[in-house]
């Protein structure tokens, strides 16, 4: 009668620190199997390592302070992934983060971390990932970027450089100056999470609020006139459904 | 006057240019308002103050000079003789310079005489005298090392617990590592914990600030690069004790730690004619964590600075190029023959 051991992925940047929960995880293997099933030095090569194990990843032990994308970015875009792994967050000292863990009864592990400590966290995982309540207290802003994979890198899209979001088949497209990119996430979600930044104009289409140019009046090739937005830097002009028009023409009035 | 306790109960050191900036404002304020007092009509008012300005700088600056070069003996008097060599010398520059000035004196509607114009002298000198007393009195020894012990004491305990854990980390994989780690933790806090109160040979600070980076190179490897360059300054300069150490764990903070790649952290030293050159730069990454942690290592270093060198020190800070420098001034003093 054996247990699938629990699979665990090991976050933060400092390589002694990655060791010596690696030596407590082998330490408390007797009462609670596991396996490190990758180690990541920061929060975009955790979300590359997330995507890339086949088996999945039960729970991330993540540091708050690294490079890049920290632990509570981190936590965000799992929050955004369903299904993805548990977090529990580890810190040195941090009295801001501290007091939001318990402030929302959240479990967190002070460094150096004890194997006793370690062994009673693990025993009680947090079910799915950091709740909602806990995040807004951390970082109140917001995600700052969305991430999109591509041949197994993950690439940080910063929110303050999309111009609008596309719904396709199965993705979203996120547009930038630049590029365009392939985000995993369904359109309606990210309309809720970012409603300050961004305004529905279709039922496939987003535009940052941001990026609002001015508007044409254009004709199908059927003789019917709809309204189509301009937008700064994107040569496309995007069509404005019957529906959604009303709110654009007062928010193009406001300013 | 490597100390805060020699300062007190003392005459000021008349060669220090914060005393003279005091001292120059402070009779010049009370000059003003004596000419002002006196003053008949308004439209007199300005050659008034011209010629007051005549027979005023130069015996206060003529005063000044020579109590900076008796400075070395006023130091041996007594607090009453010093006040005495005081009061003489201001009489004496009056007296001379009125002497000297009076047959070019064709400036001010009614001329000084001698008398009126000593009894200012002596005046002046007497209330200066009793601002700096009791500037000193307020400034206390006790006060003054209850507020460097205060500032000096703050490390932060995120250096602290990190560096546990990483000694922590290598306990099993390099015992020999993480032995040099702790001994070098025990050194540091050693001089964190004692009475820093004294100045401190520059050569200690840097031999404090490397055990420092030896640590944190535990935890974060090749990521930590040092620069140093301090081939050009005499390594006998004596700085406030601790100075080096706050400064490079703000830029770890702050300019390693949230970096992607490697980052350098490159320190200066200079010795420029009587000033000591201190500068520090790291990467300034942008939108890292809140600067606030920051801005109070910053703050309290300033303090120090100001307990140890009145206002002969100067730190400024400035972001460009991706580098964040801090540059600090202080008046070049050295330990052998002090």
């Amino acid at each position: 009668m054996s247990v699938a051991p629990l699979r665990v992925l090991i976050v933060d940047d400092e390589a002694p620190a990655r060791s010596r929960l690696k030596n407590l995880l082998a330490d408390i293997n007797a009462d609670l199997a596991n396996v490190v099933v990758a180690e990541a030095a920061d929060g975009v090569e955790a979300l590359e390592c997330i995507h890339r194990l086949e088996g999945g990843v039960d729970v991330a032990l993540v540091d708050i302070r690294m490079p890049r994308l920290d632990g509570i970015g981190l936590a965000q875009h799992l929050a955004a992934m369903p299904g993805a792994a548990a977090v529990i967050f580890t810190t040195a000292y941090d009295q801001y983060a501290v007091r939001a863990f318990e402030l929302s009864a959240i479990d967190y592990l002070l460094k150096p971390v004890r194997a006793q400590r370690l062994l009673a966290a693990l025993g009680k995982l947090p079910q799915g990932v950091a709740d909602a309540a806990l995040l807004q207290r951390l970082a109140p802003e917001g995600r700052k970027h969305l991430h999109s994979t591509e041949r197994g890198r993950v690439l940080l899209i910063p929110m303050a450089e999309i111009l609008f979001l596309r719904a396709e088949l199965k993705y979203v497209t996120v547009h930038t100056l630049v590029r365009e990119y392939l985000v995993e996430e369904s359109l309606t979600h990210l309309e809720q999470e970012f409603a300050e930044l961004f305004i529905r104009i279709h039922r496939s289409c987003m535009v940052a609020r941001s990026a609002i140019a001015g508007c044409e009046r254009e004709s199908d090739s059927d003789g019917e006139a709809h309204w189509a937005l301009l937008l700064h830097g994107v040569a496309e002009k995007l069509p404005v459904s019957r529906r959604q028009w009303p709110l654009i023409k007062a928010l193009l009035k406001e300013e | 006057m490597t100390s805060i306790r020699h300062e007190a109960y003392r005459l000021p050191n008349f060669c220090n240019f914060g005393v003279w900036l005091r001292i120059l404002l402070g009779a010049n304020g009370l000059a003003v308002m004596a000419v002002v007092a006196g003053n008949h009509s308004f439209s007199e008012l300005t050659s008034e103050l011209a010629a007051l300005a005549a027979y005023f700088e130069w015996p206060l600056i003529a005063s000044l000079s020579l109590l900076c070069l008796l400075s070395k003996h006023i130091e041996r008097l007594s607090y009453a003789y010093g006040v005495t060599v005081v009061v003489i010398s201001a009489v004496a520059t009056t007296a001379g310079v009125y002497v000297l000035l009076l047959p070019f004196d064709r400036l001010s509607a009614t001329p000084y005489r001698l008398m009126p114009t000593l009894f200012w002298a002596v005046a002046c000198a007497a209330v200066l005298l009793f601002y700096f007393n009791a500037r000193a009195r307020l400034q206390s020894p006790a006060l003054a090392e209850a507020r460097l012990m205060a500032l000096t004491s703050r490390i932060r305990p995120h250096f602290l617990f990190n560096a546990l854990n990483a000694v922590l980390g290598v306990i099993r994989s390099d015992p020999r590592r993480a032995e040099a780690a702790l001994e070098e933790l025990a050194d540091l806090f050693r001089v964190l914990m004692r009475e820093n109160r004294e100045l401190v040979p520059l050569s200690d600070e840097i031999a404090l600030a490397r055990q420092y980076l030896n640590l944190e190179r535990l935890r974060l490897g090749e990521r930590l690069q040092v620069k140093w360059d301090i081939e050009s300054c005499p390594p006998d300069a004596l700085v406030p004790p601790l100075m080096l150490q706050p400064l490079l764990e703000n830029a770890v903070y702050h300019g390693i730690e949230p970096g992607e790649q490697a980052g350098e952290i490159s320190i200066h030293f200079a010795r420029r004619g009587d000033q000591l050159l201190i500068e520090l730069a790291n990467p300034y990454v942008v939108g890292a964590s809140s600067h606030v942690g920051s801005h109070m290592a910053l703050a309290n270093l300033g303090e120090r600075l100001m307990l140890f060198y009145d206002l002969e020190a100067r730190l400024e800070t400035e972001a460009n190029d991706g580098r964040f420098v801090v540059r600090i001034v202080t008046p070049y003093r050295h330990g052998v023959g002090q």
